[in-house]
């Protein structure tokens, strides 16, 4: 699937988030200059082929009690990443994972897993289940705690109309 | 104090972060799932972004399909963060930006249409300021991203 100026548009209105009106779509649609039955048809297709992970609520974890936010970083063998990732991502208290580059020797840490808790004892309890999944394929690993929100916002973007694929 | 949240606005926040319904009045929809009104779904909502809970209703995008990014690092000497941090907020590219306690203490998150732009962006920073710029792009995302499983004390 190719994305047009038109998906595009509509990617950039929702990330702005759904207006808190009884008709949404159609405020979105007026917006963009679109019938809002295509709004919603090309929601639903962009959600079929996985552009759109989910259209949903996208709660503020700390405003909700979860106070500490602990981004865990592993060195994973290479050959062991796939599967352990799968494994973590599949967590319930692991919110994103993620393999990253590594940059030797300052930064040796290949997975990342994000870890939200209520307190920082909540977030060890946790990081720990995932050292006993890893086992010996994790040789190091370190916990980075968030002290400060110093910015955070929806996806801007000004889509420039290069071509993007999507295989379903 | 932490706030105490009502069965509602516990069922909305569970039940909202994925599925939102694809239907010309999805609030209605939730409202008849919930057994209340749809002016007491959009009231109970709104309520719940204005006091900065729920972000927004909105679409979650599959990473780099619809454009390019990368988790960035910096190592920035104590004195200097409030300065390079508000310097790296300050590009619209920027969407995240987390202070961290680590060496590398300054943690952001670049999006912009194309890699070529976020790589400008890296090239921005790191002249502007003389410090390194760690350059950490997702090479492949494990986890499911189904929205947070809450607990409710």
């Amino acid at each position: 699937m190719i994305l047009d100026a038109i998906d595009r548009a509509l990617i950039a209105a929702t990330q702005e988030g759904l207006p808190f009106r009884p008709r949404p779509y159609a405020a979105i649609a007026e917006r963009i200059g679109i019938p809002e039955t295509e709004v919603r048809r090309r929601l639903g297709r962009m959600l079929e082929c996985g552009i759109i992970r989910r259209i949903g609520a996208v709660p503020n974890h700390y405003r909700l009690g979860y106070r500490a936010n602990g981004m865990s970083v592993w060195d994973v063998a290479d050959e062991e990443t796939d599967r352990l990732g799968r494994e973590i991502g599949a967590l319930p208290f692991v919110s994103h994972c993620y393999r990253r580059p590594r940059h030797p020797p300052d930064w040796p840490y290949n997975l990342f897993a994000m870890v939200h808790g209520r307190d920082r004892a909540e977030v060890e309890s946790k990081v720990a289940e995932i050292a006993r999944l890893l086992g010996e394929a994790a040789r190091g690993y370190e916990i980075l705690y968030s002290l400060r929100i110093l910015k955070k916002t929806g996806l801007r973007t000004r889509f420039a109309g290069e071509k993007t694929s999507c295989s379903a | 104090m932490e706030r105490q949240f009502s069965d509602l606005e516990k069922r909305l926040l569970d039940g909202c972060q994925r599925d939102f319904p694809l239907h010309p009045r999805p609030f209605a929809v939730i409202a008849e799932r919930f057994g209340v009104t749809e002016e007491t779904v959009i009231d109970t909502l709104a309520e719940l972004q204005a006091a900065g809970i729920v972000g927004r209703i909105g679409a979650v995008l599959e990473p780099h399909t619809a454009g390019y990014s990368t988790l960035a690092a910096m190592q920035v000497p104590a004195p200097l963060l409030p300065q390079i941090a508000a310097f790296v907020s300050a590009h619209p590219e920027v969407t995240h930006n987390y202070e961290r306690e680590h060496r590398l203490n300054l943690w952001f998150v670049i999006a912009a249409p194309s890699r070529a732009r976020v790589a400008a962006v890296i090239a921005d920073i790191e002249y502007r300021t003389g410090l390194a710029v760690l350059d950490l792009p997702l090479l492949e995302a494990f986890h499911l991203d189904l929205g947070f499983p809450l607990q409710w004390n």
